[in-house]
């Protein structure tokens, strides 16, 4: 790839691979959150138990992240599993307290406990290698994400231009009306948290590797959850491009600020996020990809 | 085991009363406000920077904090709100997030991230009673959440206003027909919704310290106080906060003080899970 033979400076490389993070991120969130409409604040909980896998597995068994960080993604489907139906049953703002609750409820069990670190963490092993997916210098990674946002985008597009993606759209638009249709309204609700679940999982452990070290507080932060959900609905929700923009303008803006101005400790770069913030959620909600939709629609009349 | 249950009581009331200002929002115009919390923080700098400059009890404060929290509550109502109510629900709670990370770091920026305390008022000290003893401040909060609540909850179902806002709550539309403002429904729900937090945020500076990540404490399991109770129900906001106390103290006293939030939110699950409209929810 071009870009990192153009972009050479170390910020701009983190940035970068963030930005791909919280794309993916995004994008796995939106299959659940966009399409299917149920809005999840708790992804930090299936990004939380993919990291803790993967890093978990490394250091405590020795088991290389090449099967762990797949495995951080089953586990977290298993998650999803054990909670999905009776989760799945809650709409609207009961859904989204729901899976708050559920993040937290992890947070504050994986700092109690003992044998993964509890609140001080899991370091992983300075063992420089392919094997162990550990390196000194940031390209790697970015080869990494670069491979995950491929596989992310790829489910993304095989689902939701295919029958799911319809029978996702229909669920939003009136769950009822689909189910007297029809639709196997549980199931594909079940496969949409599924995925989005897996794909996060994933995310989550390649976080683990890319950082280097854990703790609770770091991966099942509601802050997490928060941005996940910022991306997606900043880009614009229900749109396979709209994480990526949402991420495109939300990491550089927060990484930026926070290296120019947040030196101080006066929080003004987070000023002036939370004021970027407001403004496109106030001015423009249905993110910015619908500036574009709306001139589409001005044009056709 | 009396002491946690009634300590659990005591601080539930105050959860309650920061959760019955939400559930009053969060019911009627049915957005989340995720800088609830952070109103909380203002309403302890008000009362602790009044303390501090002017002497005036956290007392006497409550009620002008009240009042100017219900100013925020009316601006932010204007200036942002009412903007994102024609928006998709998503935009809505990032709006009220990202108010929230304002008003935090603003806080932040002007106050200092210094921890403060109000070290003497009115209502310091403790009581006895049946061989046990209780902080006398929270004792004061707690009933002054009882107060609020019976207010609250007498006014709307018993007066026309409060009709209203049931009204409102239900079908906007067919609110509007018979002639009940839903614009200056959702206004004098946020002024309200706005003043309580800012009362309880007044009292508890008499027990617990400020610094302008407070709310950050509180929101969420006031959050879970008001889902709990079921949306809509400010009964139900005040029942389950007291719930949580109880069930935050008895948690700490048996299991591990650190693992008391789990099992709130643990419960909650549960709960959720076995009856998906909360205690009171109207769906």
């Amino acid at each position: 790839m071009v870009y990192p033979l153009v972009i050479r400076t170390s910020l701009a490389r983190h940035i970068l691979i963030y930005v791909l993070l919280y794309g993916g991120l995004g994008l796995s969130w939106n299959l659940l959150g966009g399409y299917v409409g149920r809005v999840s604040f708790g992804h930090a909980a299936f990004f939380g138990i993919g990291a803790y896998t993967t890093m978990g597995l490394l250091v405590k068994f020795g088991l290389s992240p090449w099967i762990g960080l797949p495995l951080g993604g089953i586990v977290s489907g298993l998650l999803a599993l054990a909670i999905g139906h009776p989760t799945l049953r809650l709409k609207g703002h009961y859904f989204a307290m729901a899976t708050i609750a559920l993040a937290e409820l992890l947070r504050i069990l994986f700092n109690n406990w003992s044998w993964v670190g509890g609140a001080t963490g899991l370091e992983g092993p300075i063992h420089i290698s392919w094997l162990t997916l550990t390196f000194r210098s940031q390209l790697p990674y970015y080869y990494l994400a670069l491979a995950l946002a491929l596989i992310t985008a790829g489910v993304d597009y095989f689902y939701v231009r295919g029958k799911a993606g319809y029978y996702w759209r229909a669920i939003q638009g009136d769950e009822d009306a689909a189910r007297s249709l029809g639709v196997p309204v549980e199931r594909y609700k079940l496969t949409a948290l599924l995925l989005s679940a897996v794909l996060t999982g994933f995310w989550g452990g390649f976080f683990a590797l890319l950082v280097g070290f854990i703790n609770p507080n770091s991966v099942f932060d509601i802050l997490i959850s928060i941005q996940i959900v910022l991306v997606a609905v900043l880009g614009g929700v229900g749109r396979s491009a709209g994480p990526w923009i949402g991420a495109l303008v939300l990491i550089p803006l927060s990484e930026l600020t926070r290296v120019a101005l947040g030196g101080r400790g006066r929080g003004i770069d987070l000023i002036i996020y939370s004021l970027v913030i407001l403004v496109i959620s106030v001015f423009q909600p249905g993110g910015i990809l619908s500036i574009w939709r709306r001139r589409d629609v001005t044009r056709g009349a | 085991m009396v002491e946690v249950v009634v300590s659990g009581v005591l601080n539930g009331l105050v959860y309650a009363l920061i959760s019955m200002g939400l559930a009053l929002i969060w019911g009627i115009t049915d957005v989340i406000n995720f800088a609830h919390g952070d109103f909380l923080m203002l309403g302890m700098y008000t009362a602790f920077w009044l303390y501090t400059l002017f002497d005036l009890d956290p007392l006497f404060a409550s009620p002008l904090a009240a009042i100017i929290l219900g100013f925020v509550g009316y601006a932010t109502y204007n200036l942002v709100i009412r903007r994102i109510l024609k928006g998709p629900p998503i935009a809505q709670v990032l709006a009220t997030f990202g108010l929230s990370i304002l008003i935090r770091y603003l806080a932040f920026f002007f106050f200092s991230p210094n921890y403060r305390s109000i070290q003497h008022s009115l209502v310091s000290g403790s009581v006895k009673f049946a061989g046990f003893q209780f902080g006398l401040p929270q004792i004061v909060t707690a009933v002054a959440s009882l107060l609020v609540a019976a207010a609250l909850i007498y006014a709307i179902h018993r007066s026309r206003w409060g009709l209203g806002l049931l009204a409102v709550a239900e079908d906007r539309q067919a609110a509007s027909l018979v002639g009940v403002n839903p614009d200056r429904v959702n206004t004098q729900v946020w002024i309200v919704g706005s003043a309580a937090v800012g009362l309880a945020g007044a009292l508890m500076t008499t027990f617990f310290y400020v610094f302008p990540g407070v709310g950050l404490i509180f929101v969420l399991l006031a959050f879970v106080a008001v889902s709990l109770g079921g949306f809509g129900s400010v009964l139900g906001a005040f029942i389950a906060g007291i719930l949580i106390g109880v069930v935050q103290s008895l948690a700490g006293f048996y299991l591990d003080a650190s693992l008391q939030n789990a099992v709130v939110y643990g419960l909650f699950l549960l709960l959720l899970w076995v009856r998906p409209q909360g205690l009171f929810g109207r769906w």
